[in-house]
């Protein structure tokens, strides 16, 4: 089931005129920018469907921008965010794109600064929830209303026993873990919803683990 | 978790509570908070809903200026005495154009289930305060049986404006509303089921066809419509008026019509009214 919270329907608090292209928008761009880990220097979007046809009128890029400044979808400063970006130095460029997405609501997001850049696909599926169903390339299905850790990793053998291995030892519970791959033997990535936070040095000792390339922490 | 209505109505018949009951025991729950936490969330959003329909009362303009000052206009045709259709139902369409009229002004709202379809919950709600006048926790009860229908709704059909046409989001706001209004006015659960199938029922096939794409015409006037439509089911619901289909059957007819529908009707704001030789001029004027 995609909705189990009552505040899903009812709620969220919201900055109008709409709740899929205007909070969903901010939310996408908000955990975009958790997954990155810091405000980009330079956002390119791209807006499929329902977004590209209407986003003027919802202000979704306004939103996706505000989201990418860490605002919430009630957030006062939201309808200005396009000058907050540019006083904050954020570089921001937006594309229609006429392809057909699977999502009628979808935008990919390129970020990037001198130390690393990164490309986010988010779905906004009604009432302001959203997912991040691509990351880098990867499949994924990551909805942000749990702590969250995503792991580059060599496809080998191992690699997920020995993470899940320093889960267990910190007494961190798994909600919900997928692995994907887009060719055997190649990189791969691990999504881990975790019922509790988790901490700084545990992230850093995952990211010593052989085989491991990259860990990133999505904040609910 | 409860998968459909049916489901919820059994609940509250094993338990013999209330469906805002239920609803409130699997959010702790799923949230692992106290019913403390939980009530006062839901009050938050009360608050904001109550501010949103004073602020559109008071008046507001959207930046494109195709809404606004209509919720003002209907009150002070109410207040002259005129209205022919009763004054509860005339001030849940009130109330409910003001919400959308304020979400239409990038004003903060509640989203219920939507922010386009975030008047008829709280139009009927703060109508009936005037002539049922519930307590505080009472009208918190009644988002959390609203908040259980439209779960079932958006986990068995859809919310989304474009995934299913405005019968998703003003279709289902207005089914969750009339289950509400019979529970505040002592309806039973299998009531409240029959309220929302009647008024689901009415708003089947539903398009969303937003003029430019903005979520002003006809978003505004079709909450007012979500409204009434709820209020009459609602009555109907209370007269012991039974829906032949049951109220799961039609969330799925909902879900189903919408996976039909062109998308040119799906919030693209390429068809329907947004298509009209006044659509595409106000397009035009507002894109410039």
């Amino acid at each position: 089931m995609k909705y189990r919270s009552v505040f899903d329907i009812i709620g969220p608090i919201m900055v109008g005129p709409s709740s899929s292209h205007t909070a969903g928008a901010a939310k996408i761009g908000r955990l975009a920018r958790s997954i990155f880990g810091r405000q980009p220097q330079s956002v390119h979007i791209s807006l499929y469907g329902s977004f590209a046809e209407t986003y003027k009128g919802h202000a979704t890029d306004v939103a996706l921008i505000g989201g990418l400044l860490d605002y919430e979808p009630d957030d006062v400063r939201l309808p200005e965010a396009p000058r907050y970006a540019e006083e904050a130095g954020m570089a921001v460029t937006i594309t229609t794109e006429e392809a057909v997405p699977d999502h009628p609501n979808t935008a990919r997001i390129r970020m990037q600064d001198e130390r690393d850049n990164m490309e986010i696909v988010g779905i906004s599926i009604g009432g302001g929830k959203v997912e991040i169903c691509e990351l880098n390339g990867f499949p994924l299905q990551l909805s942000g209303t749990c702590p969250a850790i995503l792991i580059v990793n060599e496809d080998r053998f191992g690699v997920v026993a020995a993470v899940t291995q320093l889960l267990s030892r910190e007494q961190v519970n798994i909600g919900n873990m997928k692995v994907s791959r887009k060719e055997k033997g190649e990189r791969a990535l691990m999504i881990i919803e975790t019922d509790e936070r988790m901490k700084q040095p545990l992230l850093d000792e995952i990211n010593q683990l052989a085989g491991v390339i990259r860990v990133l922490r999505m904040e609910d | 978790m409860f998968r459909n209505v049916a489901e919820l109505i059994a609940l509250t018949e094993e338990h013999s509570c209330s469906i805002a009951e239920i609803m409130i025991e699997l959010e702790m729950k799923a949230t692992d908070r106290t019913r403390e936490e939980i009530r006062a969330q839901m009050g938050r959003n009360l608050d904001v809903m109550e501010q949103a329909v004073e602020r559109g009362l008071a008046g507001v303009k959207s930046h494109s200026g195709l809404t606004g000052g209509d919720a003002v206009k209907l009150k002070a045709y109410m207040n002259s005495g005129r209205g022919l259709s009763g004054d509860t139902l005339l001030d849940a369409v009130c109330k409910a154009i003001a919400t959308n009229e304020v979400n239409a002004a990038m004003g903060m709202i509640c989203a219920t289930p939507t922010a386009g379809s975030a008047g008829v919950v709280p139009g009927t709600l703060f109508a009936l305060r005037e002539k049922l006048n519930p307590s505080r926790d009472e009208m918190i009860d009644y988002l959390f049986t609203s908040g259980a229908f439209g779960l079932v709704a958006a986990n068995n059909a859809s919310i989304s404006g474009a995934a299913g046409g405005c019968q998703a989001e003003v279709g289902t706001a207005s089914g969750m509303a009339a289950a509400s209004i019979v529970a505040l006015a002592g309806g039973t659960p299998k009531q409240s089921a029959q309220g929302m199938a009647i008024a689901l029922k009415n708003l089947l096939g539903l398009v969303c066809d937003p003029v430019a794409g903005l979520v002003e015409v006809p978003c505004v006037k079709r909450n007012a419509m979500g409204a009434a439509v709820a209020m009459m089911a609602a009555d109907m619901a209370l007269a012991g008026i039974e829906s032949v289909i049951p109220c799961d059957e039609v969330i799925d007819a909902m879900y189903r019509i919408g996976q039909t529908m062109p998308v040119a009707l799906k919030e693209t704001a390429q068809g329907g009214l947004a298509a009209t030789p006044t659509g595409e001029k106000l397009k035009k004027q507002i894109m410039q």
